[in-house]
């Protein structure tokens, strides 16, 4: 087991440290610098400005040097408004993190609810409503559903009120963003409870006269939470990727919509600052994931 | 001894030997019952009959085949363009914006009273007093252009990397697999972002003046990101099939005739694994079109004019209350498309994969 933990925690730092030097050597193959504006400025100028920003020393030095700040947590500054880019995450992220930890929540308890219920009611009409929604809801991009709830629930009906920072309200950008995790989990669900099912162990239960709510909670569906656990991580992937989306239809000011509004500036420090966060993010989940599941499964065997 | 007609010796009642009297030649028609019953069926030909009683993959097969026909023949019928205004007797129609579906602008409307014949606008026009049907046909063709191509870089590099890893093993097999694990586990949706981005500051003055200018850059970085991230999934599952199907005997005697490792590769282990790649081929094609419209939702998808289904999309948020349709006949479109090629590759892998067949 620590073997593998070890293996797993090494890949995914190497795995992040390659993010932030595609991150960093792409950023500098754009031409032009950050001082480059219409009016030329004054050469002088320039050389402080480059000087102060150490664009003066060779690339390499200065990947170093952006390696260094970014152990301090200064991942630089917005080109748009000024700011500290790790401030504005740390504003915008709380919003994003709830959002998204809603989402994960929503995703989890119903796909695993639906799941079970299919796999209980094989072939009956329950399974085929779900599995029908279910492979519907896979072909929807977020930002359809996203828009089209928001245009369905917030201005045709008004039922929920338009996203401002005094009224906040949660339900339709959760819907937006747990929808397609949702319906994944739930097939993912349905075919490891109806493997579980076919299980020695459960028919002996069965045969003991075990309670069937006992049987499917106790022997089954804790069996067939494993390749769940597999999936949080992609999950939180997509999750954190589709916030971007959600976010903006819903005009929602957390690090999503910040990232899109910084796309269409061609903010590059925030591009970059915001991409090698959310990316650490997603190689955590990921990691974090993978040992949960390693640590879980009782059939795993580590040589 | 009457039963002795073919000049057997006589049986001996103990003896094991058959008693050939008791046999007769068979008749014609006994001998006819012998024919196989119906022709020898390939896996090809036997797969397509499963498939054919899949109700859920005909019907795609369907949808997608009259999409086909309708993005390659309504350009034919339908007298608009994508990216210019609608015109009347070669004057631009100015008075022609935001019409709803199968209405007319006033200055149409004269000229109907005049006794012309206008073609209706089936989705209405946009606010640039453009055809919508026309530019809804056109961004399907960009967008299940880019699905399938993308795909096939996928395929191409994927099939490449997998079979030489595989087929290789060792030391080969092991650094090759490293690189992809590492591939595997960045973050694609934000690399193609930042390269995305960046691409679409450089690459610009390097295509000026070649045919991949026409496509645009970001068209151009979707296919590059994905040639350059996307085939990493192929990559794993056409070595874990090669490392099986190396296991056979059939392979060893390949080997052991002298057949070289390209031919071994293309002859024998391909075709035993083609069905698996195909089918994750076909669900490729979705991936590529969600991650299109994603790209074009976000402000980097393809270059205006050109409609993709995802920028109709985008571009009908503004707006979304008073023509609330811009935004559903994109969005039906790619969720059909999308439902169709799931549907689709789900029913092909129960045709097709060997180890489903049961």
């Amino acid at each position: 087991m620590w073997k593998y933990a070890i293996k797993r925690i090494l890949l995914a730092a190497v795995t992040i440290f390659i993010i932030i030097a595609i991150t960093f050597f792409a950023m500098n193959a754009i031409p032009g610098g950050p001082f480059n504006k219409e009016k030329a400025t004054d050469p002088a100028v320039l050389a402080v400005l480059e000087a102060r920003y150490n664009l003066d020393k060779p690339v390499p030095v200065q990947f170093l040097l952006y390696l260094k700040n970014l152990l301090h947590g200064d991942l630089g500054i917005s080109l748009k408004t000024g700011r500290d880019i790790s401030t504005i995450i740390g504003e915008s992220f709380p919003i994003s993190a709830r959002l998204g930890g809603m989402a994960i929540l929503v995703a989890l308890v119903l796909g695993l609810f639906f799941g079970s219920i299919a796999a209980l009611n094989r072939n009956k009409w329950p399974d085929r409503a779900i599995i029908f929604f279910t492979t519907f809801f896979v072909s929807v991009p977020s930002f359809v559903l996203a828009t089209l709830l928001l245009l369905v629930f917030c201005l045709k009906l008004g039922w929920v009120p338009v996203w401002s920072t005094t009224r906040t309200n949660y339900v339709l950008p959760v819907i937006a963003l747990a929808m397609y995790p949702m319906s994944y989990i739930t097939r993912l669900t349905k075919s490891s409870m109806l493997d579980v099912l076919g299980q020695d162990y459960i028919r002996t239960a069965r045969a003991k006269g075990v309670h069937t709510g006992k049987v499917i909670f106790k022997h089954a569906l804790r069996n067939a939470l494993i390749p769940v656990v597999t999936y949080v991580g992609p999950m939180s992937a997509y999750i954190l990727t589709g916030s971007l989306v959600v976010e903006t239809v819903f005009t929602i000011g957390g690090l999503g919509s910040k990232f899109v509004t910084g796309i269409s500036y061609r903010d590059y420090p925030l591009i970059m600052g915001t991409t090698i966060f959310l990316a650490t993010i997603m190689v955590i989940m990921t990691l974090l994931s993978d040992l949960a599941y390693k640590a879980v499964d009782p059939n795993i065997k580590f040589e | 001894m009457n039963d002795n007609r073919c000049g057997y010796p006589k049986k001996n009642p103990l003896s094991m030997q058959i008693d050939l009297s008791k046999f007769e030649p068979a008749t014609e028609e006994e001998k006819r019952q012998h024919e196989v019953m119906r022709p020898s069926s390939t896996f090809f030909r036997d797969g397509m009959r499963k498939l054919f009683k899949n109700p859920l993959a005909v019907g795609s097969v369907i949808v997608l085949l009259l999409i086909f026909v309708t993005i390659i023949v309504a350009p034919m019928v339908v007298p608009y363009s994508y990216s210019d205004m609608v015109t009347i007797d070669g004057v631009r129609d100015k008075t022609a914006k935001n019409l709803s579906p199968f209405t007319y602008s006033e200055k149409e409307q004269e000229a109907i009273a005049r006794g012309d014949r206008i073609f209706p606008h089936i989705f209405g026009t946009d606010a640039l007093c453009r055809d919508y049907f026309m530019r809804v046909i056109y961004g399907t063709r960009v967008s299940l252009s880019v699905g399938l191509f993308a795909s096939i870089i996928v395929l191409i590099i994927g099939l490449l990397y997998g079979s030489i890893s595989g087929y290789a093993g060792g030391h080969t097999d092991l650094v090759m697999m490293r690189i992809v694990d590492i591939i595997y586990s960045l973050p694609d949706l934000l690399i193609i972002i930042l390269l995305s981005v960046v691409l679409d500051a450089t690459l610009g003055k390097v295509i000026q003046g070649t045919i991949f200018a026409r496509l645009g850059t970001n068209m151009l970085s979707i296919f590059i990101v994905f040639g350059l991230l996307y085939w990493v999934s192929m990559a794993r599952l056409v070595r874990g099939q090669i490392l099986s199907i190396k296991q056979n005997e059939y392979v060893l005697a390949a080997r052991a005739l002298g057949a070289k490792p390209s031919r071994i590769i293309k002859k024998h282990i391909l075709p035993n694994c083609i069905s698996v790649i195909f089918i994750s081929t076909a669900l490729q094609v979705p991936s590529a079109i969600f991650t299109e419209s994603f790209l074009s939702f976000v402000g980097l998808g393809v270059q205006a004019p050109m409609p993709s289904l995802g920028s109709l999309a985008n571009a009908a948020r503004e707006g979304l209350q008073s023509y609330p349709y811009k935004l559903v006949f994109p969005s039906v479109m790619i969720c059909l498309i999308v439902l169709a090629f799931n549907l689709l590759g789900d029913g092909l892998r129960d045709a097709f994969d060997p180890k489903l067949r049961g």
